[in-house]
């Protein structure tokens, strides 16, 4: 499970996952953690977010494990940034900047506040 | 990659020619009204319905398309597909359609059709040649469907253009979706009473034409 006992106390598990690891695994093998992290009760914290692509693909996961045990996921996101080379300019071309996201269990973690700058949550046991 | 390209120069041969009609998906989180929307759309214009709206989640579950509504702009006009897509949603609880009156097992039942409305709505962006993603104006904007459509539809390099629906309620505040998403056009209307929607009419000849 993803709490821990320390000195009785129970504690919430927090990974935070860098952008290096992020960008050494496949989106197949991303989408893979983080529904089995959520699985397991852990928040997820990735400094770098998903690609928009990715953000679907996991959502389109996430509905195939819905059940009456697994309700879903709470993932919450700031808006991507268009990132533009002067060459994207020429080719009419243009890639999202993924930024960081925030995943867990909708029964753990509760958005209080969200806006283009801050996402204000609360995280809880179960 | 692909598929942006496929749609981007099947939406230039279909302008080029003029026969082909726009695909149209309309998509947004459930209960902002996408399908009143649909509805108002495809009855404005041919005058039939398209789906039932109700008060509960997850009322559309299936995919919804129809082919061919012409619409009639100044001296032109855009024939479009309109494509009606279930809510998108990142969880589902059975627990929740228990508060509208629905027994343990319908409510199940309803969870695991959602689910699979979802699937379908994310397929459908892939044969899409633009999108109208439907806001409830009287709620927080920033929520993460409408962030991960958004953003799929940035990368695809489709039109879109946002929806502020419910705009005949005392709380709306179109105001909060266009400053949220200031690079996008926002159209403020009510499709449930009909308002402004000759400025949706024009926004969509102007975007998808």
């Amino acid at each position: 499970m993803a709490y821990t006992s320390i000195s009785g106390e129970k504690m919430v598990r927090v990974d935070m996952i860098s952008e290096d690891l992020l960008a050494s695994m496949t989106s197949a093998e991303k989408i893979r953690m983080i529904l089995d992290g959520v699985m397991e009760g852990k928040i997820l914290v990735l400094e770098r977010g998903l690609m928009p692509d990715e953000e679907a693909k996991l959502i389109e996961a996430t509905m195939v494990e819905i059940s009456p045990e697994f309700v879903g996921i709470e993932m919450e996101s700031y808006p991507a940034k268009e990132r533009r080379s002067l060459v994207d300019r020429l080719f009419g071309r243009s890639k999202s900047q993924a930024r960081l996201t925030v995943i867990g269990s909708p029964n753990q973690l509760k958005t209080i506040k969200k806006d283009r700058g801050l996402i204000t949550a609360l995280i809880s046991e179960v | 990659m692909w598929s942006s390209l496929r749609g981007r120069f099947s939406l230039w041969v279909g302008k080029i020619f003029g026969r082909r009609s726009v695909k149209i998906g309309i998509y947004g989180p459930p209960n902002v009204g996408k399908t009143t929307l649909a509805n108002r759309i495809i009855k404005d214009w041919s005058g039939e319905d398209v789906g039932v709206v109700s008060d509960i989640p997850h009322e559309t579950r299936r995919v919804r398309r129809r082919k061919d509504v012409k619409i009639n702009v100044d001296r032109s006009s855009i024939k479009l597909d309109i494509v009606d897509t279930p809510g998108l949603a990142t969880k589902i609880d059975f627990r929740d359609f228990l508060s509208y009156g629905l027994e343990e097992e319908e409510a199940k039942k309803r969870a695991k059709e959602a689910a699979e409305g979802v699937i379908e709505s994310i397929r459908w962006l892939d044969d899409l040649d633009g999108v109208l993603l439907v806001m409830d104006a009287t709620e927080d904007p920033y929520t993460q469907v409408n962030i991960t459509v958004i953003g799929n539809m940035e990368a695809r390099r489709l039109p879109m253009l946002i929806v502020s629906n419910k705009i005949d309620l005392p709380t709306a505040s179109p105001v909060k979706i266009i400053e949220a998403f200031p690079q996008h056009t926002v159209v403020p209307i009510s499709a449930l009473k009909g308002n402004n929607m000759d400025k949706l009419y024009d926004g969509i000849y102007e975007h998808f034409r």
